[in-house]
């Protein structure tokens, strides 16, 4: 008896430091912001804070530009985690053919990785510039086009270049991930397939595919609350522009808490976020269970 | 005869796929580099050079001398190395009770960490900008150390439990057997064993402490408090952007993590991919 209490405390005791700091600093926060988001709370107005009840959330949903930026992060999402599962799967197949230079190439890949996302968005920020584009005068000496393109101007263009840019940045790690999967793969596998006339395409859609699929949806998963909750690579290359064509939900309550000072509307906007986290990850992690 | 032509078709196809994709991940670094060791006159000129005309390291100058950036690396330094530190403290003790303690709600805990990596920083960093004003801890260090913590945290203790539960057993119940006061067991058996581990959690968490932006923008008001990743991005002015200058400070606040990333990639890949391999 006296031993199983003991056990318990010193197990509480090892867990408590990080319970602390997880609740005090992550989980208080968010509950807060719960009650934030029912509140008239304008941090320029610091006298009238009262209860509204669901205004904020009405204001919100009945707002056509709430819809829009929407629209804007399930078109960001689904574009960046497309290319990022097709570039770091055929980064991740390239590298377990490679027999020569795996070691420095796995070592090159890191470092977008591991390089702040601001500094990465001022990179292709100066890249797709207006004035300056590297990128146009390539393209001009590889006589691909005629005159420059204004990049950050267009929002088709300007969501192009932040996709591209949130690419070059997660990648890697998808890559790295799918490499150790791919790596865990039986090679009799492989043989007895080209044994029984498989070719190269049939055996990565019958055997590789297949073994990955655990980690794809792990990657997947990640890359999507990445996707909802990229911040960085916005403020550094678009602001949100132009005319919130690359605003996200999370951008726009940023903007809302920070730039409106209007931490009610924010907060509010915040929750739905964490609703929306909430739920596509118990997507997931459903799927995942019932893959195993 | 045909195999023979097969074998040089891949090895070109291979060799091409190997520039292509160099190329394109090298190509933002080398374009970083060139326009910052450019002469500061040429790099508006229009067409853009490719290849520098005249070299220069008046940018480098220019961003100690009148942005200061030393004062930032400095804060940037502090902060990282805080909360790596921090991280491995508290992460350690709690991986090493989940995989070895028996306690009551030894899952509802460990969910609950793996559900604090879920978070978005938009729903903490608002209550936590009032609460830290409260507590005066805006604009200062363990203002920034602290948020950086629970970025890490859970993926610290997530990647220390993959790590304990591989170490064996058998070593530690041998030296209780010994009369070994438990203890002493976990001071002088498991951290000695688990070093790679901790070492693995603690450059990812130094990465991302280093990289960390919203919290970093949001919690620090005072210019002398700011980050490297903060301090570039106040660089650009209503009218103008100083793109010379922006790019040698990203090459100066890039070199650190490079240098880590060139000694330690094997521990930071094994860490990275732990998780999702052993499920």
């Amino acid at each position: 008896m006296t031993k199983t209490i003991k056990e318990n405390l010193i197990g509480y005791l090892s867990i408590a430091p990080a319970i602390l700091l997880i609740g005090g600093v992550g989980i208080i926060p968010i509950l807060i912001t719960f009650t934030y988001s029912f509140q008239y709370r304008v941090l320029t107005d610091p006298l009238n804070i009262h209860y509204v009840g669901l205004d904020n959330y009405i204001k919100l949903l009945t707002d056509p530009s709430f819809w829009e930026v929407f629209k804007n992060t399930a078109v960001f999402a689904i574009l960046s985690m497309t290319v990022e599962l097709f570039v770091g799967l055929t980064a991740a197949l390239f590298m377990n053919s490679a027999k020569r230079y795996v070691g420095i190439i796995r070592t090159i890949i890191l470092i977008p990785w591991a390089i702040p996302g601001i500094i990465i968005a001022y990179m292709f920020s100066f890249m797709f510039n207006d004035q300056l584009s590297v990128i146009n005068v390539i393209l001009e000496g590889l006589g691909l086009i005629d005159n420059p393109i204004t990049f950050l101007a267009n929002k088709h263009w300007a969501m192009f270049v932040v996709v591209v840019a949130d690419t070059w940045k997660q990648f890697p790690y998808i890559a790295l991930m799918l490499l150790a999967g791919l790596q865990t793969i039986p090679k009799e596998l492989y043989e007895s397939a080209s044994v029984d006339g498989a070719g190269t395409i049939q055996q990565f859609f019958k055997i590789t595919l297949p073994n990955l699929k655990g980690i794809i949806l792990i990657v997947l998963l990640f890359r999507t609350m990445g996707a909802i909750r990229i911040f960085d690579i916005i403020y550094g290359i678009t602001g949100g522009g132009p005319a919130n064509s690359t605003a996200t939900l999370l951008y726009k309550a940023y903007k809302y808490i920070f730039g409106d000072m209007n931490f009610g509307l924010g907060s509010a906007m915040s929750t739905i976020i964490t609703l929306l986290i909430m739920i596509l990850s118990f997507v997931y992690i459903r799927t995942l269970k019932t893959e195993d | 005869m045909k195999s023979k032509s097969v074998v040089y078709g891949k090895r070109i196809f291979y060799i091409v796929g190997l520039l292509v994709f160099m190329a394109i991940i090298v190509f933002p670094f080398y374009w970083q580099v060139i326009t910052s060791i450019k002469d500061p006159a040429d790099i508006t000129k229009m067409p853009t050079e490719l290849w520098p005309s005249r070299f220069s390291l008046d940018l480098y100058k220019s961003v100690f001398v009148n942005h200061h950036l030393q004062v930032y690396l400095l804060n940037s330094i502090i902060v990282a190395v805080g909360a790596m530190l921090l991280t491995v403290v508290v992460a350690f003790p709690a991986a090493y009770a989940f995989v070895r303690f028996k306690f009551k709600f030894k899952k509802f805990w460990q969910n609950i960490i793996l559900l604090a990596n879920m978070f978005p920083l938009i729903a903490i960093v608002t209550p936590m900008f009032i609460i830290f004003r409260q507590l005066h801890l805006l604009n200062t260090y363990l203002g920034l150390i602290l948020p950086s913590v629970i970025l890490t945290l859970p993926m610290a203790i997530w990647t220390l439990i993959a790590f304990i539960k591989t170490l064996p057993f058998e070593l530690e119940e041998a030296a209780k057997i010994d009369g070994a006061r438990r203890r002493d067991v976990i001071l002088k058996v498991v951290l000695p064993l688990s070093f790679p581990g901790l070492f693995t959690t603690a450059i990812i968490a130094f990465i991302s402490a280093w990289n960390e932006f919203m919290f970093a923008l949001v919690l620090v008001t005072k210019d002398e408090m700011r980050t490297v990743p903060i301090a570039i991005s106040m660089f650009p002015g209503e009218y103008s952007v100083p793109w010379g200058d922006m790019s040698a400070a990203s090459i100066v606040a890039t070199i650190p993590i490079i240098i880590v990333v060139l000694i330690c990639q094997k521990r930071i890949i094994s860490g990275l991919t732990s998780g999702a391999i052993k499920g």
